[in-house]
């Protein structure tokens, strides 16, 4: 089968500017070039919508700008719908195009539809295709007020749905999207994901590559996920399969009568990884968040909070989620909260 | 091959139209684009009076005056725009996209050319009507040659510099600004090149703006005495060849310097 995208061992380093990297290795000092990405292999099929996770700095945005030909390998290979980006960017150019959170493309002086109309023309789109592509996408989205706005008045909310217009107006093979919800509130966050979901479920054989650093996001909205730290791919597969492989624990929600002590009934037990207390002081109850090390475990610790006097009110099993996973692989969360804006 | 040439038309229409509907809505452009350069223009035609230079002086600064309005455009409209546009991440969107780089850069020059061309015309024409400057064309065809092989070898120069505007940025902007007043001195346009002397003058002859504003004067003033650096014919070769020079070497340097800011990081790298 043909990948949509494929990346063999590619590896990008970055290293200080000339002048500096002489400086600093004349006084004693020399800096190592920064590397940006360490070996990453990822597939991507046709018609995916493709995730990569990761935390700032972890070199989600120099792979898509290595697959969208504006950065080059330091070594391995890129391929776009099979042709290098290396050797062919002209190939790969007529079949993606990219949309970046928080961008501040095209001139304050036009407005929505003559921004998204010029845009259009660098890849040859006929001008009444273009329109017509436009109007419909800018209903879809909630813009036709501002549609004749200049882009210099619009609020962080409707640039990016101008922006994210803009990708999809070429109708590109393959899209790449970075951050596409950055800094969006909850609601436009939601109808931009609603976006691009059923645009890629009406258009099968399309492929869409997005990065995020909301779990909740990744988890809903991509077929496959890639974690990636610090240049790594850690982990490549659908949400449901990496919560399941990565965060083997299980999860339960008991609650019992309101514990006054500080140390938890289940204090000590080899079969418990981690408990959380919440006291819900106005019910008189607490709620224990248990992951245990094995599934077996329940028995015991339902047998010990007996033995404690702690009469086990309810008792939910929680599924595991994606940042119990990213938790498990990465060593440390996200740093900026996770699902912020209301992915689900 | 065709589809690729339609596409790149298209480009070019689409980057230019923001400059035509820039014009039109925002008419302060106006002022400062038209009226600025006609008051630079009147106070050293002013001057001349003032020393009792010979009469045709004041026509060279007219004529000047209008011509340099084409190399403003290409200047500022065109080559250093690429680093305003890298500033606002246009750069990256307009390289990521499956068209030349030329057809950008023509487009933005295309566009300004509307308020170059009400900006030249206006000078010319205020200009002649206050100065009283008279002309006598010796060939309209030879002037219309001149006229568009500078343009041809102005417009490589400016490519060739936005090359550098599109990797170096703020430096670039900063080198452009110190070289504008020496350029105009050099371009001779406000007073013929050959009073910097022989050396001077071929100097500042490789500037192609300089040879077309000679060449223009001498067709344009004809019967009169107007010092002039090389013979038309002479001018016209050396344009052909400054011409074809700039802009392969512009086309290189753009691949160039693209690949580079690609192998380095620094074409998508803003702020420097
Ligand atoms: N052009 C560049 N020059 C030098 N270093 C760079 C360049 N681009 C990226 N880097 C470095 O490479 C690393 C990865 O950066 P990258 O932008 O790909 O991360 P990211 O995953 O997109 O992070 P974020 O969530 O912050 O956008 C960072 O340490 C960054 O400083
Ligand atoms: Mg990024």
């Amino acid at each position: 089968m043909q990948w949509s995208i494929e990346t063999r061992n590619l590896r990008r380093t970055f290293r200080d500017r000339p002048v500096r990297r002489l400086f600093r290795r004349a006084v004693g000092t020399p800096v190592p070039d920064k590397v940006a990405l360490d070996s990453v292999n990822v597939t991507v099929r046709p018609g995916e919508l493709f995730g990569l996770l990761g935390p700032n700095g972890a070199g989600k945005t120099t792979i898509i700008k290595i697959l969208s030909t504006l950065l080059l390998p330091s070594a391995g290979e890129a391929l776009v719908d099979g042709i290098d980006v290396a050797k062919d960017p002209d190939s790969v150019r007529r079949r993606v195009n990219m949309v970046s959170g928080g961008e501040h493309s095209g001139y304050g002086i036009l407005t929505v539809r003559e921004t998204i109309w010029m845009f259009s023309q660098f890849y040859g789109v006929p001008t009444k295709v273009a329109k017509k592509r436009a109007d419909a996408m800018i209903e879809r989205l909630n813009l036709t007020e501002s549609a004749d706005t200049k882009t210099s008045k619009l609020s962080t909310g409707m640039r990016q749905k101008m922006n994210i217009i803009r990708g999809f107006v070429t109708d590109p093979k393959i899209l790449f999207l970075d951050e596409p919800t950055l800094g969006l509130d909850v609601g436009i966050a939601r109808e931009v994901r609603a976006f691009v979901s059923e645009w890629i479920s009406e258009h099968p054989e399309r492929t869409v590559l997005l990065t995020t650093h909301y779990m909740a996001e990744a988890d809903s909205m991509c077929d496959r996920v890639a974690i990636i730290d610090q240049g790594r791919v850690l982990a490549c597969d659908t949400p449901a399969n990496l919560k399941r492989d990565l965060a083997p624990d299980c999860v339960y929600q008991i609650e019992v009568p309101l514990w006054t002590e500080t140390i938890s009934p289940l204090d000590q037990m080899p079969v418990v990884r981690s408990v959380a207390m919440e006291h819900r002081g106005d019910q008189g109850r607490t709620h224990l968040r248990v992951i245990l090390e094995e599934e077996g475990g329940i028995a015991s610790v339902t047998d010990r909070l007996a033995k404690r006097g702690a009469r086990v009110l309810s008792m939910t099993r929680l599924e595991p989620s994606l940042e119990d996973a990213f938790l498990n692989l990465v060593g440390h969360g996200l740093s900026s909260g996770n699902g912020e804006n209301g992915a689900r | 091959m065709r589809t690729y040439l339609i596409t790149n038309l298209r480009a070019i229409w689409g980057r230019a139209y923001v400059r035509v509907v820039g014009a039109n809505r925002e008419p302060s452009w106006l002022f400062f684009e038209v009226a600025l350069p006609l008051l630079a223009s009147f106070s050293f035609a002013l001057i001349y009076r003032g020393m009792g230079a010979p009469e045709q002086y004041v026509g060279f600064v007219v004529v000047s005056g209008a011509m340099i309005a084409f190399w403003q455009n290409i200047l500022w409209s065109m080559a250093a725009q690429f680093y305003w546009e890298k500033e606002m991440g246009n750069l990256e969107l307009y390289l990521m996209a499956p068209i030349s780089r030329m057809s950008i850069l023509m487009g933005m020059a295309v566009g300004g050319l509307f308020m170059t061309a009400i900006r030249a015309t206006l000078i010319l024409l205020i200009g002649t009507w206050v100065f009283g400057v008279t002309y006598q064309v010796s060939s309209w065809l030879l002037l219309t040659g001149v006229f568009v092989l500078t343009m041809g070898a102005v417009y490589g120069l400016g490519m060739l510099s936005s090359s550098l505007f599109m990797l170096f940025g703020r430096e670039a902007w900063h080198t452009a600004n110190l070289f504008q007043e020496p350029v105009y001195f050099a371009t001779g346009f406000y007073f013929p090149v050959r009073a910097l002397g022989d050396l001077g003058a071929m100097l500042a002859s490789a500037i192609p703006l300089t040879l077309g504003l000679d060449a223009i004067r001498q067709l344009i003033f004809s019967g009169k005495p107007v010092n002039p650096l090389f013979t038309v014919r002479t001018e016209m070769l050396l344009l052909v060849v400054a011409t074809i020079f700039f802009n392969w070497a512009a086309l290189r340097a753009l691949r160039f310097m693209e690949n580079l800011g690609k192998q380095s990081g620094r074409l998508t790298l803003k702020g420097q």
